[in-house]
């Protein structure tokens, strides 16, 4: 059992990071990246060709993170294999030694960087939950029995600030049935619907691990706010936001204090960095989830 | 119910008549005379762009149905100046070129992409509403069509994508699962989006498609 699996099962409250795999083969900076949040956090995600660009697999570069004793969850989404890619990789995955599987329906391909490629979506987020369950079962999703049956820590995404949210609530019912163990949600920055999005999913009994983006700028937050959906910024963090003269400080310190109001009422964070991966430490150490290293 | 097509544009057009010098204009009295992208006008205008491009046009006509069987009664009586021309040009889907190449054995070059079958909405757009995928979900999804409305297909309920109703794919195009979810609830049943996991057949619409449907 994995270190996540252990600590959200145990209802202990658990960190994640994100990094994404480069495009190219130098992957010096993301094991840099890694080998900065990997002691930090209970699991590091490896993203799988986010945002549709085309880079380093997710899976090769869990296996690395796993060479370095790094704990890594495999996100794996449904929009460039068709059911034989996506479940062969799922055996791929266990025979290198991964066990959580982030599963996901993926972004669109026009919003990458290869617009002209065949959208495959042959199968989606809850259908790929249930295909690596029915794995861990000893059988594929042809009803075909496998010589060796892996093991698998499935989780899946939530976005809770999506409006309306009850086709979110019952997609996740959907999920949760299929096999999610944990979820992992977009961005939160208002706190207040979060709770009842807590509220409205507490019947579901399945760990929930906020996501925390750090926000750069006032700039950054404003942007979200019209073209991400399910993301508001509530209007005083952009004010305190646009007010700050060091933008890193004030970010570390947001961050915190939504890493201390969120870790209330859930059991985790899954903090996505995006560029500034050299102020999780900061941030784990203000919201007094890791202790400072003496320099 | 009409074939939407978009009229190539002309430089391919030409593109794909090189070595011709004579070429015979087919155009469509049904689909494409709708969609303005081969009716007589439309003919009429690729005959004078062909002209001008030092091509000449021995005859052209517009076939009421492309993709009937009347076609070759069609391609028959214009025997003669068909003989003149070294290609066949034509504005008409693909099933109304597949019908020309069949009943004639001229070379033939398609004029238009066909895009989709639709239908015309209230503001005169062509859109697309059934991707013929074999397994109709209509009954389950409040008579809107997931596989043809949401970008990626979605069977099992909506991504997180979407936002003021709209797809994050195109904030131009509307969510279909929240059009579903919204005639759902308005059926009272907001809590029927999604119940059973849903597995989609490739089977089912794997090309090509064969089938006897009427009683023999
Ligand atoms: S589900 Fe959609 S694509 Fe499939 S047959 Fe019905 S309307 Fe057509
Ligand atoms: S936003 Fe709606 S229509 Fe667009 S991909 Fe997601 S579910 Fe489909």
């Amino acid at each position: 059992m994995g270190k996540l699996m252990e600590r959200l099962t145990a209802a202990q409250f658990a960190v994640t990071a994100e990094i994404g795999p480069p495009k190219g083969v130098n992957l010096e900076e993301t094991l840099r990246m890694a080998d900065l949040l990997g002691p930090l956090v209970d699991a590091v995600n490896v993203t799988d060709q986010q945002s549709a660009v085309m880079r380093v697999g997710s899976l090769a570069t869990c296996r690395l993170l796993v060479e370095r004793g790094i704990e890594p969850v495999f996100q794996l989404t449904c929009r460039d294999r068709n059911r034989i890619a996506l479940q062969s990789d799922l055996l791929s995955a266990a025979v290198l030694g991964v066990e959580n599987v982030l599963c996901l329906t993926g972004d669109y391909v026009t919003l990458g960087d290869h617009p002209q490629a065949k959208p495959v979506f042959d199968l989606d987020s809850v259908s790929l939950l249930h295909a690596a369950s029915e794995l861990t079962l000893g059988r594929d999703l042809a009803g075909k029995t496998l010589t060796g049956a892996p093991a698998y820590f499935l989780g899946a995404t939530v976005s809770p600030g999506a409006e309306p949210l009850e086709p979110q609530i019952q997609k996740m019912e959907m999920k949760v049935k299929a096999g999610a163990r944990f979820f992992q949600t977009q961005a939160v920055y208002d706190t207040e619907r979060f709770a009842r999005f807590i509220r409205d999913t507490h019947h579901l009994g399945v760990p929930i691990m906020a996501g925390i983006v750090l926000l750069k700028s006032a700039g950054m937050a404003r942007f979200m706010n019209s073209n991400v959906a399910g993301v508001n910024v509530p209007e005083p963090l952009i004010a305190e936001m646009d007010g700050a003269k060091s933008k890193r400080q004030k970010s570390v310190e947001i961050a915190a204090r939504l890493i201390n109001e969120l870790g209330d009422i859930c059991q985790g964070v899954h903090i996505m960095p995006i560029g500034w991966e050299q102020l999780v430490p900061d941030v784990l150490v203000a919201a007094g989830l890791r202790e400072a290293v003496p320099t | 119910m009409y074939m939407i097509t978009e009229q190539k544009p002309f430089e391919e057009i030409l593109q794909s008549l090189q070595g011709a010098t004579s070429v015979y204009l087919v155009g469509c009295g049904t689909c494409p005379a709708a969609c303005r992208t081969g009716g007589k006008p439309e003919v009429l205008a690729i005959k004078e762009a062909l002209l001008g491009a030092g091509l000449t046009v021995p005859g052209w006509m517009i076939i009421p149905t492309a993709c009937d069987e009347l076609a070759e009664q069609a391609i028959v009586a214009q025997g003669e100046p068909i003989a003149e021309a070294d290609c066949l040009l034509v504005l008409a889907c693909g099933l109304g070129v597949q019908n020309v190449a069949r009943y004639s054995d001229k070379q033939v070059r398609p004029g238009l992409n066909t895009l989709f079958f639709g239908q015309r909405d209230e503001d005169g757009r062509f859109v697309e509403l059934c991707l013929q995928c074999g397994e109709c979900v209509l009954g389950r999804t409040a008579g809107i069509c997931p596989r043809t409305a949401c970008a990626k297909e979605l069977v099992n309920g909506p991504c997180g994508g979407y936002h003021n109703g709209k797809c994050e794919v195109d904030p131009e195009r509307p969510c279909a699962w929240m059009r579903i979810y919204d005639r759902l609830a308005a059926h009272g049943q907001a809590d029927q989006l999604v119940t059973t996991l849903t597995i989609k057949d490739y089977r089912k619409a794997s090309h090509p498609r064969r089938t006897v449907v009427v009683a023999q």
